[in-house]
């Protein structure tokens, strides 16, 4: 039977941080998008620490991902309060819309 | 045992708690206060006693020999103590420039000053981490208050563009930033910064170079240090005037700050891995500073580009790994943001009857129409320009100085060749100051942004013994100092 070791914790951590950014620099579409590809980074990392933490036998890993969802939380409600801002201004979310200034 | 501990640990953190404390109470005060614009006003005088207060306490506990507590996550050393007291008479500086600009533009908001007094509380935190977990919770205090001030002007399309930007960006360099912490922590085994200097003393393993690497690149959005540099013209441009004033200094002065400890304590051991990727950033970010300014029209995206130059030449100094060159980055960075403030100063002065302007060709004939305007903002330029015998050239000297000591030669010749090219866009703006017909008087200025601008300008020629004395200090003891 195959025994899940931290090799294959951290692979799923780099995999799912990778789709994060690549989510916020391919996408094209929609600003949501990318709060959620900010959000799967941030589960990347706790994936990491919590496996990390396993392996190492140490709490402080542990400690660390419960701040991270912590701050997670508030930093999604500002996220999206800058949205429904910006959303105000111009009437859409396109990502595309995103370039009043240049250069 | 454990009570006297307790006190003792809570005393460390003397300035914090009187930040915390003082940003709940205001908040309540504004909460309850039944005039908008009175309540604005108290709450930024109020706010602004309270940073003094809090450089008065970080100044009063400033401990002989580094100090931790709390279990070794929080340090109080000599450069924490130093940013600290720098960090908060930049806060005051910053609200004296933007109380009647918010009232004028319809913004006086009590929570304006509340969220400057828990951004200035995060940076506070942030320079004295010795833990990857208080580094994080600072620097997202502060990176969280950041990202509403730059949506202050929330019926602005181009503040809320700004916010967005600056929200999305330093969400990713968060998430590079923690994504290291997870490798260093896995491979050093500890988020305590002496446990992982001792880890990297004993094994710099591959795992904990790419964490270091991450971690680099993380505060390098922060410091807005090129490849990570794509928010800041954009930003600076967008969001409100003051609240700019505010993103180009004590920000950037606390990233550093914190940039240098973990490159010199946690990973001090492994300074010949992490001193080519910080080459390669001084590198690239001078370079986007010295070129991308030359073509710009407005004078706050001028100034994040040369932001942006000004850190390539910091990060010179702190390529040398070396105390001396620690201190001579903190001196570059006092005297760039204090004349950073006096220029935000200025162009905060730049409003005339039809309302506030920001293109570089407003500017003209400033020396005829206001001589004191005109004389300030040439010192200023010049200044964080590095031009002699100005205090900014010796802050640039310094470090040129630490990195030739290090034996960075090569870095340093490159270093003043794009100083020399990034001299062109401030000569541009002082010719058309001084020798371009005037367009328009300005409106007089707030005394606040008067008194800043003056000060500000008067002290890049009147600070030039002070300097000189600690330019000698920090090339001979560099150090002593400790740090």
């Amino acid at each position: 039977m195959l025994e899940i070791g931290l090799g294959h914790y951290l692979t799923l951590g780099a995999i799912l941080f990778t789709i994060g950014v690549f989510g916020i620099f391919v996408n094209r579409k929609n600003v949501i998008i990318l709060l959620m590809s900010i959000e799967l980074i941030l589960l990347a990392v706790n994936v990491n620490l919590v496996a990390f933490s396993a392996s190492l036998g140490d709490l402080g890993g542990q400690v660390f991902a419960m701040f991270i969802l912590t701050v997670a939380a508030a930093e999604a409600a500002v996220g999206l309060a800058i949205l429904v801002v910006f959303f105000r201004n111009r009437g859409d979310i396109a990502v595309e819309g995103v370039n009043m200034m240049k250069g | 045992m454990t009570a006297s501990m307790l006190l003792n640990d809570l005393g460390l953190i003397a300035p914090e708690l009187i930040l915390a404390g003082g940003a709940m109470a205001l908040l309540m005060v504004g909460v309850f206060s039944k005039v908008d614009l009175q309540a604005a006003r108290l709450v930024n005088t109020a706010t602004m006693a309270l940073f003094a207060l809090a450089a008065a306490a970080a100044i009063w506990i400033a401990p002989d020999a580094p100090q931790t507590g709390f279990g070794g996550a929080f340090v109080l050393d000599a450069l924490a103590v130093y940013a600290k007291a720098v960090i908060y008479v930049v806060g005051i500086a910053v609200l004296m420039l933007a109380s009647k600009f918010l009232e004028r533009e319809r913004l006086a908001k009590f929570e304006y000053p509340v969220l400057v007094t828990l951004a200035v509380l995060g940076l506070s935190v942030m320079v004295s981490a010795n833990d990857l977990i208080g580094l994080y919770l600072g620097l997202e205090l502060s990176s969280l208050s950041l990202y509403i001030l730059a949506a202050f002007n929330r019926d602005s399309l181009r503040a809320s563009e700004a916010g967005l930007k600056y929200f999305v960006l330093g969400a990713l360099s968060s998430g590079l930033l923690l994504y290291g912490s997870s490798l260093v922590y896995g491979f050093a085994g500890s988020t305590n910064f002496d446990a992982i200097a001792t880890a990297a003393a004993a094994d710099a393993n591959v795992g904990l170079i790419f964490g270091l690497v991450f971690v680099i690149s993380g505060l390098a959005f922060k410091i807005s240090a090129a490849p990570f540099h794509m928010w800041t013209p954009d930003v600076y441009e967008g969001a409100p005037t003051p609240v700019v004033a505010f993103f180009a200094t004590a920000p950037k002065l606390a990233a550093m700050a914190l940039l240098a400890r973990v490159l010199m304590e946690p990973f001090g051991p492994m300074v010949d891995e992490w001193r080519q990727v910080v080459m390669v950033l001084a590198v690239l970010s001078m370079g986007i500073g010295a070129f991308g300014a030359l073509m710009q029209t407005n004078i706050k995206r001028l100034m994040g580009y040369s932001s942006i130059g000004n850190i390539g030449y910091m990060l010179v100094g702190l390529a040398a790994g070396t105390q001396a060159g620690v201190w001579a980055v903190l001196l570059y960075m006092t005297l760039y943001v204090f004349a950073v403030v006096g220029a935000f100063g200025v162009i905060l002065s730049m409003r005339r009857s039809e309302g506030m302007v920001e293109r570089i060709e407003d500017l003209s004939g400033l020396a005829k129409t206001r001589p004191g305007l005109g004389y300030a903002m040439t010192g200023l330029l010049f200044s964080i320009g590095g031009m002699p015998p100005l205090v900014g050239f010796f802050g640039k000297l310094a470090v040129f100085v630490a990195a030739v000591q290090a034996g960075l030669v090569p870095l340093v010749i490159i270093a003043a060749l794009f100083s020399a090219v990034s001299m062109a866009y401030y000569i541009k703006i002082v010719r058309v100051m001084w020798f371009d017909e005037p367009k328009g008087e300005f409106l007089p200025a707030p005394a606040g942004v008067m008194a800043v601008t003056r000060i500000a300008g008067i002290a890049t020629l009147a600070l030039l013994p002070v300097v000189g004395f600690l330019f000698a200090r920090v090339i001979q003891a560099g150090g002593a100092l400790g740090g």
